[in-house]
């Protein structure tokens, strides 16, 4: 009998724990499928956050540590600085990455750490019940913005993937959702991009997912989806923001060229 | 490297974590620790290891983290602002179970404090160097070429044990310059560390390196596994000088630079007849409690001499159970106690002038 489809090699059979409609299910589905593709499970550490993603170290099969909150960028740079020849990715929210982590996540970027980050960006804090996340949209109303997000008083989202675009260091950085399978598809290859520009030793390497949270958003899951596509993504449009690798190709097509 | 040289402490403490097998050091700027991470810069590169200035105490301590969890030996250097800092890494590593070497070249406080001398980071690291229940091994080096020395019995303790040492220092240890000779045990051999997540190869199931325990009955046991070690460690890890305790009636306890000066006061009251002794903890943590609990059987009393309002005074207290009085003599806030001063404080505790 011919395998149509099966789980990746790289997760493991814990079941988990996300909440019906959750992203994250699909977006560590991708994580591992690469890994798979890439064949690098044996050499990949993986660095779980402090957030609903937590726990991602019972479901990834590769070896994993679970950061302080906000501090993935941190480790996954003492993994990767004392074992160069490693894969290292984090697996971080937004509250995560954007709020209390934001000096970690510029610094390595700046630095051109050769890590990825696989950043799931959907505008609250889930762990702790719906507040208002660093990616909270202006009038979203969250548990800490009863009112709607009051930018005079609770200032602007970020937009992660504009503003690491901006240091010489980021090496790649792509923004995708998985609302839809087209999505899915494309996130999947940026996902694989970024491994590629980090085992390409090219530097620091980010996907924005942007992810739905039904729960919090007090949404259907199917309603989260369209919710997403109405408000979240003209706020944070979908695109390649930097990409190094083209560069490099053409550097080295040019060096190849002139010493022919 | 194993002549004898003159070295800075500062300096002298980062070539011995070199020789103790450290390739990875993260730190980030503060005074009075800035020559540790200056010759890292300089001496990392040449021998193929890390030196890496950090956006951030907080990030520095997370870096040596995740080098520690990959399974190599790391280390952090800062001074008192900046340890505290660190205590979230540092509860994190002690809940992960992973081994560092922290250096606190510690300076006045609390705030931004001064840039002298201190000792005023005792509690914080024997009480609280990080939030939850938990220990690490504290040392108290009193020269330069003991922080050598306790450098590499750092490491391996740390790394025997899977917790977190810091060599708790002070700005006169780490600015003065001494002969030292390092490199007599440098290491070779370092161990191996099964539990590490630096990749399975696919020849094994995955390693976590984790502090999250959800259900309260697994976080209470593995939380008294680790107290469990602490005993062992409190029972054999303990390192104390006794320098004229056999028949001493006065004891004065001191450690670090202080020691120094207390030893020159003790050795002045015994010219003058006073039967003065003194007891130099080389850890705080394991303290040495037996010392002190002997000696109490039969002195009259105790001076407890620190650059600080008096905190390593409450483990004396509490190791001799207060059955003999302990006095207080310090300062604070960057001074330095002189050793006349320390020789009058013995003079009263015993009973004036003769």
């Amino acid at each position: 009998m011919a395998v149509v489809f099966q789980k990746p090699e790289s997760l493991t059979d814990a079941p988990m724990h996300y909440c019906p409609g959750c992203t994250h299910g699909i977006i560590h589905r991708l994580v591992a499928e690469c890994i798979d593709e890439l064949g690098i499970e044996g050499k990949t550490i993986g660095v779980a956050p402090v957030g609903c993603a937590v726990m991602a170290y019972d479901y990834f099969a590769c070896d994993v540590i679970q950061a302080p909150h906000g501090r993935a960028p941190a480790i996954a740079t003492g993994v990767k600085r004392s074992l160069p020849d490693s894969v290292v990715f984090t697996y971080q929210g937004d509250g995560d990455l954007a709020a209390i982590g934001t000096a970690e996540t510029v610094h390595s970027a700046t630095r051109g750490e050769n890590i990825t980050v696989i950043f799931v960006n959907n505008a609250i804090y889930g762990m702790t019940g719906g507040q208002m996340a660093p990616t909270s949209l202006p009038n979203q109303i969250t548990q800490t913005t009863p009112y709607g997000r009051d930018v005079n008083t609770a200032g602007y989202p970020i937009r992660v993937c504009e503003m690491l675009s901006t240091l010489d260091g980021t090496a790649f950085a792509e923004r995708v959702s998985v609302d839809c399978v087209k999505n899915v598809i494309k996130a999947k290859k940026a996902i694989k991009k970024a491994f590629q520009t980090q085992i390409s030793g090219i530097g620091f390497s980010i996907v924005e997912v942007v992810s739905s949270c039904p729960t919090n958003w007090g949404l259907a899951p199917n309603d989260a989806l369209i919710w997403l596509r109405e408000n979240m993504l003209p706020y944070y449009p979908l695109g390649v923001y930097k990409d190094k690798t083209v560069e490099v190709a053409a550097e080295a097509s040019v060096k190849e060229a002139s010493e022919q | 490297m194993s002549e004898r040289v003159l070295m800075k402490g500062n300096e002298a403490l980062a070539e011995a974590a070199i020789q103790a097998g450290c390739r990875n050091f993260f730190g980030y700027p503060i005074t009075p620790q800035t020559e540790l991470a200056a010759y890292m810069a300089k001496r990392m590169p040449k021998i193929g290891g890390t030196y890496l200035q950090a956006e951030s105490e907080i990030a520095a301590i997370n870096m040596v983290q995740g080098a520690a969890a990959a399974g190599v030996r790391a280390m952090t250097s800062s001074s008192s602002p900046g340890i505290s800092l660190k205590t979230e890494g540092i509860s994190y590593m002690c809940g992960s179970d992973l081994p560092a070497l922290i250096i606190n070249v510690q300076r006045g406080g609390p705030g931004l404090g001064g840039i002298q001398p201190s000792q005023s980071d005792y509690w914080q690291a024997t009480r609280a160097p990080g939030h939850g229940d938990l220990h690490i091994l504290v040392f108290v080096p009193s020269s330069v070429q003991e922080m050598v020395d306790l450098v590499g019995k750092a490491y391996d303790l740390a790394d025997k044990y899977r917790m977190p040492a810091m060599i708790l220092a002070d700005g006169l240890l780490g600015q003065m310059m001494e002969p030292v000779v390092i490199g007599n045990n440098a290491v070779t051999d370092l161990p191996k560390k099964e539990w590490a997540a630096c990749g399975h190869k696919n020849e094994r199931k995955h390693n976590i390196v984790n502090s999250l325990y959800l259900k309260a009955a697994d976080l209470e046991r593995l939380v008294k596994e680790r107290f469990e070690r602490y005993k062992i460690i409190q029972e054999n890890e303990t390192i104390c000088e006794n320098y004229f305790t056999d028949d001493a009636e006065y004891i004065v306890a001191a450690y670090g630079a202080t020691a120094r000066i207390a030893k020159a006061a003790v050795k002045e009251a015994r010219g003058q007849g006073i039967k003065a002794g003194l007891i130099r903890p080389i850890t705080v943590w394991p303290f040495p409690e037996k010392d002190f609990k002997k000696a109490a059987e039969t002195v009259k009393a105790f001076l407890c001499v620190e650059m600080s309002m008096g905190q390593m005074i409450d483990d004396v207290k509490l190791a001799i159970e207060c059955k003999k009085p302990v006095r207080f003599f310090g300062h604070t806030g960057g001074i330095i106690p002189t050793p006349a001063e320390v020789f009058d404080e013995i003079v009263k505790l015993s009973g004036g002038a003769r």
